[in-house]
């Protein structure tokens, strides 16, 4: 032992004998939140993840990540109505991420650098049958041949792509970028059949052998309406305006076009309407903006393209060049009922617009499967009543849009996997929500939106180019950066940095922290100053 | 909106690092091999404004002067929770001698130096509130006269905590202090008195002197770095939340400093030779309510429902914060 100066008996020591630790009453944990645009994707998209790999530049990886959910990026970049935006906590700070503007970048970048989609699992043995080819039935036979199935993709069309093709305009998905994401898919080694309807499913699956069958069938039967009309008016309904666009001659629909209906089926038919010349485009709708079941953004489009909206109105009467109109009043329900104000309008068309049905005919041998509404009736695992017969997509009473379409088509193609190997089906556990009211804004830039560019209304009624133009690298790269990583970590560093006690271990970059229990007090600044969330305390075990 | 230059919107610069910033414009306390010079281990309450404080000054003036730094504490809080005998939390040279000559000691340290012709070893003396605008205050305004070498950093959390949380010359009117109870016509601290020293260190035109809160590493960091790059006597005064005296959360500690600057009560400035050089902006104003109203050492201004039961009192502090958003132009000219 040295000697020790006059006075003192003991030798200098650090404060690192002192474990702070014990002090704890509550103790920290680093945890993963749900991200409110992950809960939200239709698809089941991982977004908060693919845009983190996004910020840094990384677009192939992200792309990667993506597509274990969604093979088809570039086109729900296009047509998907964004539930993530809706849901985006940046919503409540300024605006929400432009999430369908980098997906698209992501999607057409992919395409022009040819990245492929990832190989096959060694082949299962199982057949499975998918019947159409619309963003289901490709979602499903893009999962059914990752788990290394064997998928034969039966179409009734002359080509792949189901409404995507058929009902969806140009000015919204360009054929490039749909033909080049069905292309990728099939490329994976997809026995397809075009053509080919599929009128009894029971035959054609002991036909094939197959083992198991998604119907992907979609609804292409348009509801009518009784509407007293005189021979010689003109009326078509959506569904065929739509698909005609994808044949040699559009068809001719007059000056004065009317379409009846508030979806955005009626909305893609008034639009059409404009630029095949038609100089007035009136959408009628029995109830009110706030009812109509269009998204905003096909409305606002529309609006800005000229199409006229008329609410609260029924058509009661169709002549040659004419149409009686109701004027319709809601009810305390929020019914609309008739006035018996009637009002006289010019039109050289008529578009029904009414809502479309499955054709479930092929079903008719199989007695276990429920069709109710015009819709297949499906379980939770999106089986029918028939083992092993799944449906997914329009054809089921799901909500109608790409988006839901691609996410049951993977929800099937898991469902399927399980019941062909014999094993339960697992549905990993959600985490909880991270909320707003969990993260820490302070710490977030003040950042507005990107807009995305569209094409001039002047110049859009004129042609069927698309309206929405992409994002270059920097503003994907802003846009990306633009997200607040809710409920995940992303490394800011603020933990290690505001820690009164030293307590928190830096791992290095992509390892994120640890604590160190033996000094930390269990104070909370560290959850108190995490921007996305991702901390929480909890109870100190004693 | 092509072209749009690539910033980092996700964190911004605010906290403390950042996966794709690079190293250089990280914050020293986002560095893992940071001097940590303030070590675990301290005794310093959970949640403790001081301690955070003090390891973000030293780390900083020790990375400026790579390792080449004499610390000079005068007693308080921050002596006394990081040296009980024979434990130290230190990890730089370290002094104590007594609670009122901090400053002195400092100067001491800095003419032995110069004596010794070693003029890259840069000294630096810290004191609690009480230590600097009470009891050293004689000393350290010789040492501002003098305009020795030295960095005197203040880190302020408004009363002397280590002996029971009494009032000091820091302390805000209307606080509740062991000395300043809530009660009569006129409960906590009088208004009118005090001292705010920023202000007096201005008067004696020393070359730096600047506030700063726990809240903002980045500015407190900058300052701290431009502290050391100036010979002279320069002046740092830190506001440092202290969840015992102040009645607060511990966890709210960092949210305190932020608010009490936010709502203008704190003013963030930089002066250079006796002239305002620069000011901190408020990002997000709220009124002082806000800041209020989480601390129990103003409890007596609300009603056991948190509505304000002593508007008279509020209004009298949202006036000195509003003085204060004049006199320093928090809102960026707007007022």
């Amino acid at each position: 032992m040295n000697e020790l100066p006059f006075a003192i008996s003991l030798e200098v020591g650090s404060s690192l004998a002192n474990r702070t630790g014990s002090w704890r009453v509550e103790r920290p944990r680093y945890l993963d939140r749900m991200p409110p645009c992950n809960d939200a994707c239709p698809a089941g998209e991982n977004v908060q993840r693919w845009l983190y790999l996004a910020e840094e530049g990384d677009y192939e990886r992200a792309w990667r990540v993506l597509v274990e959910d969604n093979p088809m990026p570039a086109i729900m970049g296009r047509v998907c109505y964004r539930p993530c935006e809706t849901a985006c906590n940046r919503g409540q700070l300024d605006e929400a991420v432009g999430i369908n503007a980098v997906e698209r970048f992501l999607g057409d970048l992919a395409i022009e650098r040819g990245w492929r989609l990832p190989e096959p699992a060694p082949d299962s043995g199982a057949r499975v049958l998918v019947v159409g080819a619309g963003p289901g039935g490709l979602s499903a036979t893009y999962h059914l041949r990752r788990l290394g199935h064997t998928v034969r993709l039966v179409e009734a069309s002359s080509a792949l792509g189901g409404m995507m093709r058929y009902g969806i305009p140009k000015y919204r998905l360009p054929r490039a970028a749909l033909d080049a994401e069905v292309a990728r898919i099939t490329e994976m080694g997809v026995d397809v059949e075009l053509g080919t309807p599929v009128r009894d499913l029971a035959g054609a699956m002991r036909a094939g052998g197959f083992d198991a069958a998604v119907l992907a069938v979609g609804a292409q039967l348009a509801h009518r309406a009784y509407i007293a009309a005189a021979d010689s008016a003109r009326v078509l309904d959506a569904v065929s305006l739509l698909r005609s666009m994808e044949g040699e001659e559009p068809p001719a629909l007059g000056r004065r076009v009317v379409v009846y209906g508030g979806g955005d089926t009626a909305m893609d038919a008034a639009r059409t309407a404009r630029r095949l010349g038609a100089t007035d485009a009136i959408v009628v709708y029995r109830r009110t903006r706030e009812k109509m079941p269009a998204h905003d953004v096909e409305v606002e489009e529309a609006a800005e393209e000229g199409v006229v909206m008329k609410w609260l109105s029924t058509i009661t009467q169709m002549e040659k060049g004419r149409l009686v109109l109701e004027k319709m009043a809601l009810d305390e329900h929020g019914f609309p009922q008739p006035t018996g104000e009637l009002e006289v309008l010019q039109a050289d068309s008529v578009v029904l617009a009414l809502g479309q049905d499955a054709d479930l005919s092929l079903v008719g041998g199989l007695e276990d499967v429920v069709v109710r509404h015009g819709a297949l009736e499906v379980g939770d695992d999106l089986m029918t009543g028939h083992p092993g017969v799944f449906g997914v997509g329009d054809a089921t009473s799901a909500e109608r849009t790409v988006t839901t379409a691609i996410g049951q088509g993977k929800a099937a193609a898991r469902a399927a996997h399980a019941w062909l190997s014999g094993v339960p089906l697992e549905r990993p556990t959600r985490h909880e929500l991270a909320t707003f009211e969990l993260l820490n804004t302070w710490y977030y830039d003040d950042a507005p939106k990107t807009m995305r560019r569209r094409l001039e209304p002047a110049r859009r009624t004129g042609t069927f180019d698309e309206v929405a133009v992409g994002l270059d690298e920097s503003d994907a790269l802003f846009e990306a950066r633009r997200c607040l990583s809710c409920g995940n970590c992303f490394e800011c560093d603020n933990c290690f940095g505001v820690c009164p006690d030293n307590a928190v271990i830096k791992l290095g970059t992509g390892r994120r922290y640890e604590f160190d229990f033996d000094y930390c007090k269990g104070c909370g600044i560290c959850l108190q100053e995490c921007p996305c969330g991702a901390i929480v305390m909890e109870p100190e075990e004693i | 909106m092509s072209g749009q230059p690539v910033r980092f919107f996700q964190v911004g610069s605010f906290a403390a690092g950042n996966r794709l910033l690079p190293p250089e414009l990280r914050s020293v306390q986002s560095d893992a091999t940071r001097a940590n010079a303030l070590t675990s281990g301290h005794r310093a309450c959970q949640g403790c404004g001081e301690a955070l404080g003090a390891r973000y000054v030293l780390d900083t003036a020790m990375r400026a002067t790579q390792g080449r730094l004499i610390a000079v504490n005068a007693t308080g809080c921050l002596e006394v929770f990081t040296t009980p005998y024979p434990q130290t939390s230190w990890r730089v040279p370290w002094l104590h001698s007594l609670f009122a000559n901090a400053a002195s000691v400092a100067t001491g340290v800095a003419s032995a130096l110069e004596a010794q012709g070693r003029s890259d070893v840069r000294v630096l003396a810290q004191a609690g509130d009480g230590g600097t605008v009470d009891i050293g205050f004689a000393a350290l305004s010789g040492l501002f006269e003098r305009n020795d070498d030295v960095l005197y950093v203040c880190y302020d959390n408004q009363a002397y905590m280590n002996t029971g949380v009494q009032r000091s010359g820091a302390t805000p009117p209307a606080a509740r202090t062991a000395t300043t109870e809530a009660v009569g016509p006129e409960p906590g601290n009088p208004f009118g008195q005090g001292k705010n020293l920023p202000l007096i260190a201005m008067a004696h035109g020393i070359p730096y002197v600047a506030t700063a809160t726990v809240a903002d590493l980045h500015d407190l960091e900058a300052k701290v770095f431009k502290a050391m790059s100036i010979h002279g006597a320069r002046y740092l005064h830190v506001l440092v939340p202290c969840p015992l005296g102040w009645g607060s959360a511990p966890a709210a500690t960092i949210e305190l400093a932020r608010l009490a600057k936010e709502t203008g009560l704190f003013a963030v400035f930089e002066s250079e030779h006796g002239e305002l050089t620069a000011s901190s902006p408020i990002r997000r104003p709220v009124p002082v309510e806000a800041y209020l109203r989480p601390q129990t050492r103003y409890r007596h201004l609300f009603d056991d429902a948190g509505e304000v039961g002593r508007p008279d009192v509020v209004a009298r502090l949202q006036a000195m914060a509003d003085a204060n958003i004049a006199r320093f132009d928090l809102l960026g000219g707007e007022r």
